[in-house]
């Protein structure tokens, strides 16, 4: 039930929370309007009621195993909100004086410093608002390079077919045609494809290193050698850190420039259109177009690096530093971790997700790249189920939701067919990985004795299978009913 | 297995091509795509008199599970479009190589089409393509 439809005119819960009178007498009169807003009016406990059933309606990694692959959805130690939340953090000015924001400009330079140690990047700025705003930045910068050098003919990005689709499309954002470059058999890049690839029109490469497949690519530093002897440079995706933090580093294979999604790797909280953070690091030769502000250190004060200092800077990406709250997430993660905890995130990370793969693989579920490690990720693909029991990826996934579990990642990457993508992450237990491992057992059981059961599922949830066409054809959510 | 009819030719990114009487070609998505794709939502076709480049991504097709680019086969100019697939997308499943063609075009060079796999050779390469 809406909460609409439990309104009845009149009834209201404002006296719980005493409100303050807000300073609107300067609206002009032809702007106020007129009658009242068409809200719904409840008491305080029918309100904590309905929001209360609805989060419970939800999957949530509070509740339930949670693999989604390509995306890490990893918890979110609790001390990272509390401690972000402490009121001389949350009620800093943007505009206070740098000489009243020592501690939090202090957290935010150290941060800055971590980001570059655990990826081998010289600089960072912390600035962008979300991954996406990262991605634009990077690829924003790798113009600014070029153009600066009077570089003007390199029109072409190419990004692998298996990479994130928002790659391609920051890109195109920049201005920049697009070239796919396939994949070999091994999961790799193919890098012959790349060599006849490369020209003078090449400004770039996109790469996710670990990939989507869950794979390492082996020849990054082969690939590094290509783009910067075409006189391209090389972008690294941050969807996969998680993988390799404090292992591998992007700076060490070539990277010219990397985005970081703070919400993947270093806990902040994860989507629902933000706020966001995507940080972003660069070699020397892309210090000077970074975004500002940027942290500086002179002595022991701590002061915003800004366009006065770095003119040939590719300017601000929004009005102040950024989202301020997530960046102190994210540093108290990583000063909670340490540099040995960095180090056992991503032990962990692909501990566990080659524990699964091995225990699938043992249960005789097929993955897409039998001969390979997984990184932090692994692919399983249905797509014998589907010829011989009729039984997609999908059906698999609905069904999980039945063991409550949250399925893993469906059809997604695009080149594997009938795929499940699945990545635990460093936080679950053996014994909840066997317990998906037993799921997983179940579900190909009843694929072949009762299918139906798979078809139709879930059976368990307040909705049941929804009609995808109709969900993107006909997708309706207004509310045309009346209030009381 | 899926339906590859032998009097179509094949491109490797899963077009399937026509060869029309009067010299233009027709163009579609094979029905091993569509199957991977499953239930279409939304086709956008390119404009009619739209020249274009072999290779080049000149309409998408989105399903259910993703949207992907279709590739003009070989080079040329677009003369007619598929405006039915506005309204009912799911023609390309139902009618893969029928009333689920995406669009017409006249050939810059007719011998570009014999780069063009037969049913065959597209069968194979579909075996090779699985994992």
């Amino acid at each position: 039930m809406l909460i609409f439809e439990q309104s009845r005119a009149g009834r209201r819960a404002h006296v719980q929370a005493p409100a303050q009178a807000a300073a609107v007498a300067d609206i002009p009169e032809n702007l106020l309007r007129g009658g009242r807003p068409l809200l719904p009016e409840a008491s305080e406990m029918q309100v904590v009621r309905h929001f209360t059933r609805l989060s419970q309606k939800n999957f949530s990694i509070d509740t339930q195993f949670y693999p989604l692959g390509s995306c890490t959805m990893k918890y979110n130690p609790r001390a990272c909100n509390t401690l972000a939340m402490l009121p001389g953090f949350l009620a800093r000015h943007p505009l206070a004086p740098e000489s009243m924001g020592q501690g939090f400009l202090a957290c935010m330079f150290e941060l800055q410093e971590m980001l570059k140690d655990v990826t081998g990047m010289p600089a960072v700025s912390l600035t962008p608002a979300a991954g996406a705003q990262g991605e634009f930045t990077g690829v924003a910068m790798i113009r600014a390079y070029h153009d600066a050098n009077g570089d003007t003919e390199r029109n072409e990005i190419l990004v692998p077919d298996a990479a994130h689709g928002t790659n391609p499309a920051t890109a195109t954002m920049c201005g920049y045609q697009v070239h796919e470059i396939p994949t070999g058999k091994d999961g790799d890049v193919d890098v012959e494809a790349l060599r006849a690839a490369v020209g003078p029109h090449t400004a770039g490469i996109m790469l996710t290193n670990p990939s989507t497949l869950g794979v390492f690519d082996r020849r990054i530093e082969e690939i590094a050698a290509i783009i910067h002897e075409a006189g391209g440079l090389l972008y690294y995706d941050g969807a996969n850190l998680n993988a390799i933090l404090g292992k591998v580093r992007p700076g060490d294979m070539g990277f010219d420039v990397i985005h970081m999604n703070l919400h993947k790797t270093f806990s902040t909280p994860h989507g629902g259109g933000g706020p966001g953070a995507g940080p972003v690091g660069v070699s020397k030769r892309l210090e000077p177009y970074l975004p500002v502000p940027v942290v500086g250190l002179d002595g022991d004060e701590y002061y915003w690096i800004t366009e006065a200092v770095r003119p040939q800077s590719i300017g601000r990406l929004s009005t102040f530093m950024g989202n301020a709250g997530v960046l102190m997430r994210a540093y108290i993660y990583a000063r909670m971790l340490g540099s040995e905890g960095m180090h056992r995130v991503a032990d962990f990370a692909t501990l566990n997700a080659n524990y699964l793969m091995a225990r699938l693989t043992a249960a005789g579920f097929d993955v897409a790249y039998p001969g390979r490690r997984a990184t932090h990720e692994f692919i399983v693909t249905l797509k014998r189920q589907k010829d011989e029991l009729g039984i997609t990826a999908m059906d698999f996934a609905k069904r999980l939701l039945d063991y409550n579990m949250h399925a893993p990642t469906t059809y997604f990457p695009l080149l594997v067919p009938e795929c499940l993508l699945i990545e635990p992450t460093e936080t679950e237990s053996k014994e909840d990985l066997d317990a998906f491992v037993d799921a997983m057992v179940k579900i190909q059981k009843e694929a072949e004795t009762t299918p139906d059961l798979l078809r139709e599922a879930p059976h368990t949830l307040p909705v049941r299978r929804l009609d995808e066409v109709r969900a993107a054809k006909q997708l309706d959510l207004v509310w045309s009913g009346t209030v009381d | 297995m899926s339906n590859i009819p032998v009097d179509l030719k094949y491109a490797k990114t899963h077009e399937w091509v026509r060869m029309n009487d009067d010299g233009s070609v027709t163009v579609g998505i094979s029905d091993s795509a569509q199957d991977q794709l499953g239930d279409m939502v939304f086709i956008e076709v390119p404009e009619a008199g739209q020249s274009v480049a072999a290779a080049e991504a000149c309409a998408v097709v989105e399903s259910v599970k993703a949207a992907s680019d279709v590739y003009a086969p070989i080079a040329g100019e677009i003369v007619e479009v598929n405006a039915g697939l506005a309204d009912s997308p799911e023609t390309v499943n139902t009618d893969v190589y029928g009333e689920g063609w995406i669009f017409r075009m006249t050939p810059t060079d007719k011998a570009e089409l014999d780069g063009l796999m037969d049913a065959e050779t597209y069968e194979s390469f579909l075996a090779s393509e699985d994992h």
